[in-house]
């Protein structure tokens, strides 16, 4: 969807990390969804390179 | 004093959360020191530096929470620490809508959002750009609040938007509005017919706020983030904006706000402009006047003056640089006199202390050569803050910068740097001081009231020597916003400070003063 078809459309919005900006949508009236969010693989280093490196493959 | 670390396993919450409760827990009657945070390397050397180690961080990982405090325990027990933070986060917890259903990840929360079209990203730096990769995969427009993303991920995530027709506003993106919808640290401001892409937050939300107080509104209004008028980034999603607001039929006139992008980004910026169908008004802070005209848009002095030129192009009126002030000269130079007569001889020196950074940059600009301020941002390498000389001179600091900001939420979410600051810097030789109260989504409930106690305190700690402060304040926020214009203002002119209504005039009127005081004879204001 361009730039120019999002601003025709409602939004809709998906919020990963600080709840307040998801409270301050909701208080809106805005569509949105929180994202339970916590790094991937325990936020450990080698394993998050592991784990791009698998959806490299995936995607290629 | 004992140390201890408590810690909870698989257990996340947000850094801003967080930042808040360690500041509570901080009040509490024997706790000489407290971080609480997830377990990243950047809290654990933090916690270091503070003194807080203890033999478990070695346990820690960043999906942990831990709390590490030095407490009197004739006072207190870590278990009451404990305590005290559970409720807290309890209470914080219950303000939320906690009851809502929460998707673990990205894509499911995709798929329980049908039509989802933004994503806001505002996890920590390391984590931010593997998330906006998949947004973009998935063809969702992105804003990233999020600092700490390296520049070759920022360009990479930015190629990709471009080439999929996508925003990725940011990283370090801290205001737009999209579709009339304020995100992050926006002001609410009306729906009207001119477009703004920012390359600044607080500057974006002064021109975007200035536009509304003249009775106009904003159709799209875009952030790129910092660094996106840099060599290295090209600016690519300033064109990117730039260009669907020309493409967009309900803006009628585009506003560009950044601080001086490089050269070459410019140059392709001018470009656009020159075969744009649409007026074009730019402030590139302190950028090069005469090649904006040269390509047929037009350039600005101020931010307010961005928004004036904006509005009066747009109504088909004659404009020209907005220099003066709203209030009739003489009305300005009678406060002047009344606000210059309560100073001693010995009080010569600005305290501007700032909680936005573009804010802070334009006051210096402004203020010009007439003084040598030192900063934190300066406008040379040789007044940063560190060569004040024996602490004594003018200082204008950008309280957000990350050096004010480890381990503590930003000014604007909590004033507690900012009344630190006034409590240490603001003494018996200050003269004036300059600050900026910012409203809007994302900003601290009463900013407003934050400076006002502080002034009050000033006020009093400075009558013990028989003596007064000068203080003026603009602030950047509408009469929607649910701090609300109008109260902020009678608040702050409730403690004796002055508000002008814009920065440009409060540093018009600050510069004002201080030239008064120099006339005076008061001394060497230089």
């Amino acid at each position: 969807m361009s730039v120019n078809d999002l601003f025709k459309q409602e939004l809709k919005v998906v919020n990963l990390g600080l709840k307040s900006f998801y409270s301050d949508l909701k208080s809106q009236g805005v569509t949105t969804v929180q994202v339970n969010w916590k790094p991937k693989a325990g936020g450990k280093k080698n394993m998050l390179n592991l784990l791009s490196k698998i959806n490299k493959v995936k995607q290629s | 004093m004992t140390i201890h670390t408590s810690i909870k396993k698989n257990a996340y919450y947000d850094s801003v959360t967080l930042m808040l409760l360690s500041r509570q827990l901080q009040e509490l009657a024997g706790v000489e020191d407290v971080l609480v945070g997830m377990g990243t390397e950047l809290n654990l050397d933090l916690a270091r530096d503070l003194g807080l180690e203890t033999g478990e961080f070695d346990t820690l990982t960043p999906n942990d929470l831990f709390i590490a405090a030095k407490i009197d325990e004739a006072q207190i027990s870590m278990k009451a620490v404990e305590d005290a933070f559970n409720a807290y986060l309890n209470k914080s917890a219950e303000s939320d809508s906690d009851e809502d259903y929460q998707p673990p990840s990205l894509s499911s929360a995709i798929q329980a959002l049908p039509g989802a079209n933004m994503v806001l990203v505002s996890v920590p730096g390391q984590y931010a750009a593997a998330e906006v990769e998949d947004a973009l995969d998935a063809g969702l427009h992105v804003m990233l609040f999020s600092d700490n993303v390296p520049v070759e991920d920022e360009l990479r995530l930015k190629q990709k938007a471009v080439e999929k027709g996508l925003l990725m506003m940011g990283p370090d993106c801290g205001t737009a509005i999209i579709n009339g919808i304020p995100l992050c640290f926006a002001n609410a401001v009306r729906r009207g017919k001119i477009g703004v892409v920012g390359a600044s937050g607080t500057g974006t939300q002064e021109v975007t706020v200035q536009i509304h107080k003249l009775g106009e509104g904003l159709s799209q209004v875009i952030g790129t983030g910092g660094r996106d008028l840099k060599e290295q980034i090209g600016g690519l999603m300033m064109i990117q904006g730039f260009e669907s607001l020309i493409a967009d039929p309900e803006t009628e006139l585009i506003v560009l706000i950044s601080k001086p992008p490089d050269p070459s980004v410019a140059e392709k910026i001018y470009q656009i402009a020159k075969s744009s169908p649409k007026p074009v008004v730019i402030d590139f802070i302190g950028g090069d006047r005469k090649a904006i005209e040269a390509v047929g848009a037009i350039p600005c002095i101020s931010l307010e003056d961005a928004a004036q030129k904006a509005v009066k192009l747009l109504r088909g009126q004659e404009y020209e640089d907005f220099t003066g002030f709203s209030l009739p000269e003489e009305q300005i130079e009678q406060i002047v006199e009344k606000e210059a007569a309560k100073l001693k001889g010995d009080q010569t020196e600005l305290r501007a202390l700032f909680t936005g950074g573009t804010l802070a940059d334009e006051a210096m600009k402004l203020l010009g050569d007439h003084y040598e301020i030192y900063s934190n941002i300066p406008l040379s390498p040789e007044m940063a803050i560190e060569n004040l000389p024996e602490g004594r001179g003018h200082i204008c600091l950008d309280l957000g910068e990350d050096e004010f900001t480890r381990g503590r939420p930003h000014p604007m979410i909590d004033p507690q740097t900012r009344t630190e600051f006034f409590e240490s810097h603001v003494d018996e030789k200050t003269a004036v001081i300059l600050v900026d109260v910012v409203l809007g989504f994302g900003s601290y409930k009463d900013p407003a009231g934050a400076v006002a106690d502080s002034v009050r305190e000033i006020r009093q700690r400075l009558s013990n020597q028989g003596k007064d402060v000068v203080a003026i304040a603009s602030v950047c926020g509408t009469e929607l916003d649910r701090q609300d214009l109008n109260k902020s203002i009678t608040t702050l002119e409730a403690a004796g400070i002055i508000v002008l209504p814009s920065n440009a005039q409060a540093v018009r009127l600050t510069d004002k003063v201080m030239q008064r005081i120099m006339e005076k004879g008061a001394g060497d204001v230089r």
